[in-house]
């Protein structure tokens, strides 16, 4: 046993929207910082970096995680993708269109993580989601302008669901 | 709401994480959706993280004669999607769906919640609930094993040793006609829970209830165990009078130890009535 195990910096190796990227970081950087700080990808939001507000959300291995509880070090030999990555993504392109009609966000601050968390329930449901597992899919992504309404409708209308609110 | 500076390590190997993990002042770090948020606020700040997120043996399960095996590192989504877990312990895959939202159900660990042992957690009152085994290495002592109902000691405390890893846990055979129920009062699902309650009972040739063990939910240091039988259970499904008894004497953490009480009793009773209403309708069917 020693009492210097472990290190201070290390070297990671992951994919990020398809492109492979090697950066020495500290330790202790978590997954948002790196990718707003680090690789210049702002789109991912920061709100309360305590798991909370969801703004931060993004894909690893195909799956939403809150990047503020991520450390850049866990994402070694994986594959990140933030909302940049989902430009051409079907389920976004439906999504963010829909998000507009519906008017599904006003400031947009939490826009980014609501797009990657819907993008992950579009990719997951086999049929169209009823309203509650769409609410259920989004309770972790906080809004304060839209009291959820059009995001709802938003995410029903990107899914084809029936009787979706359409006004 | 940046972490304490701390030393990284990934474990390539249980061995080298348990070596890792003599150090005084290490941290196991599995999912990390608690751990991480408690090093953001600075509530907690380890010398040394060890990264567990390489052990991919711990992220496995099996089946033996009836019992599941689980693997330590299994997350919340993948024990909700297990599909012979799922069917042979539906309370278990109903109260994993409570657990927070999608984000953190990709994210948190089986062990990572059991060691954090929260009162208002799914998965420690889960564990009780389903009489679950819980085992746990450390070079300094080997393998020992833990009956869940001892494993947790009051808020956010386990006889784990700060050496001691949570590697597997065994979940037992259910019994025959064994009903289940979950209910869990709280601001909003995935919210922590005011109050909850999971309930298993068997019944005779008859119907009658004979058997009866509940786990609570936030309803005191640790998930709070009730067991019951025969004579002491109502007949028929007014189940409130007596949820209000075994509910009475109650410590739960909270302000307003009453009211915490009363939606403990009211989960409580309308746990048990889901539990019999099950046993009813499968008999029913056959």
């Amino acid at each position: 046993m020693t009492e210097t195990a472990g290190s201070t910096q290390i070297a990671v190796t992951t994919r990020v929207n398809g492109r492979e990227v090697s950066r020495a970081v500290p330790v202790r950087l978590s997954l948002a910082d790196f990718v707003r700080d680090h690789l210049g990808l702002t789109g991912t939001h920061l709100g309360c970096e305590q798991g909370v507000c969801g703004a931060c959300t993004v894909l690893v291995d195909g799956r939403s995680v809150r990047a503020c509880l991520m450390l850049a070090a866990q994402v070694e030999g994986s594959e990140v993708t933030t909302v940049e990555g989902l430009e051409d993504d079907e389920h976004a392109t439906r999504l963010r269109d829909a998000l507009s009609r519906h008017h599904g966000l006003q400031c947009g601050f939490c826009t980014p993580g609501i797009v990657v968390t819907g993008c992950e329930l579009l990719a997951r449901c086999a049929a169209p989601p009823a309203e509650d597992e769409v609410r259920e899919a989004l309770s972790g992504n906080i809004c304060r302008c839209t009291g959820y309404t059009g995001i709802v409708d938003a995410v029903l209308d990107a899914a084809g669901s029936d009787g979706h609110r359409t006004s | 709401m940046k972490p304490a500076p701390f030393r990284y390590l990934r474990a390539s190997t249980v061995e080298e994480a348990l070596e890792a993990l003599r150090e005084p002042d290490a941290k196991a770090l599995a999912g990390g959706q608690n751990l991480l948020t408690l090093m953001n606020m600075r509530l907690a700040r380890p010398g040394l993280v060890v990264d567990l997120g390489g052990l991919d043996e711990l992220r496995r399960s099996f089946e033996d004669d009836g019992q599941m095996i689980l693997g330590a590192l299994m997350t919340h989504r993948e024990l909700l999607e297990h599909p012979e877990l799922g069917a042979r312990h539906p309370v278990l895959a109903e109260m994993v769906s409570h657990i927070g939202h999608p984000a953190i159900r990709n994210r948190g660990t089986l062990g990572g919640a059991l060691a954090h042992a929260d009162p208002a957690g799914e998965l420690p009152s889960a564990m009780v609930l389903l009489g679950a085994l819980v085992h746990v290495d450390s070079i300094e002592r080997g393998r020992r094993t833990v009956p869940a109902e001892e494993f947790f000691e009051a808020h956010y405390e386990t006889v784990l040793e700060p050496d001691e890893l949570i590697t597997w846990i065994t979940v037992p055979d259910r019994g025959p006609r064994t009903g289940w129920g979950f209910v869990e009062h709280a601001p909003r699902h995935g919210d922590y829970a005011i109050a909850g309650a999971a309930v298993h009972l068997s019944t005779g040739a008859d119907g009658r209830v004979l058997t009866l063990r509940a786990s609570m939910l936030n309803a005191g240091e640790t998930p709070v165990l009730i067991q019951a039988g025969g004579e002491d259970l109502p007949i028929g499904d007014d189940w409130e009078p007596w949820a209000r008894e075994v509910t009475a004497d109650l410590e739960p953490g909270a302000e307003d130890v009453d009211y915490v009480r009363a939606v403990a009793a009211a989960a409580l009773a309308e746990a048990a009535a889901q539990a019999s209403g099950r046993v009813r309708a499968e008999k029913e069917q056959r």
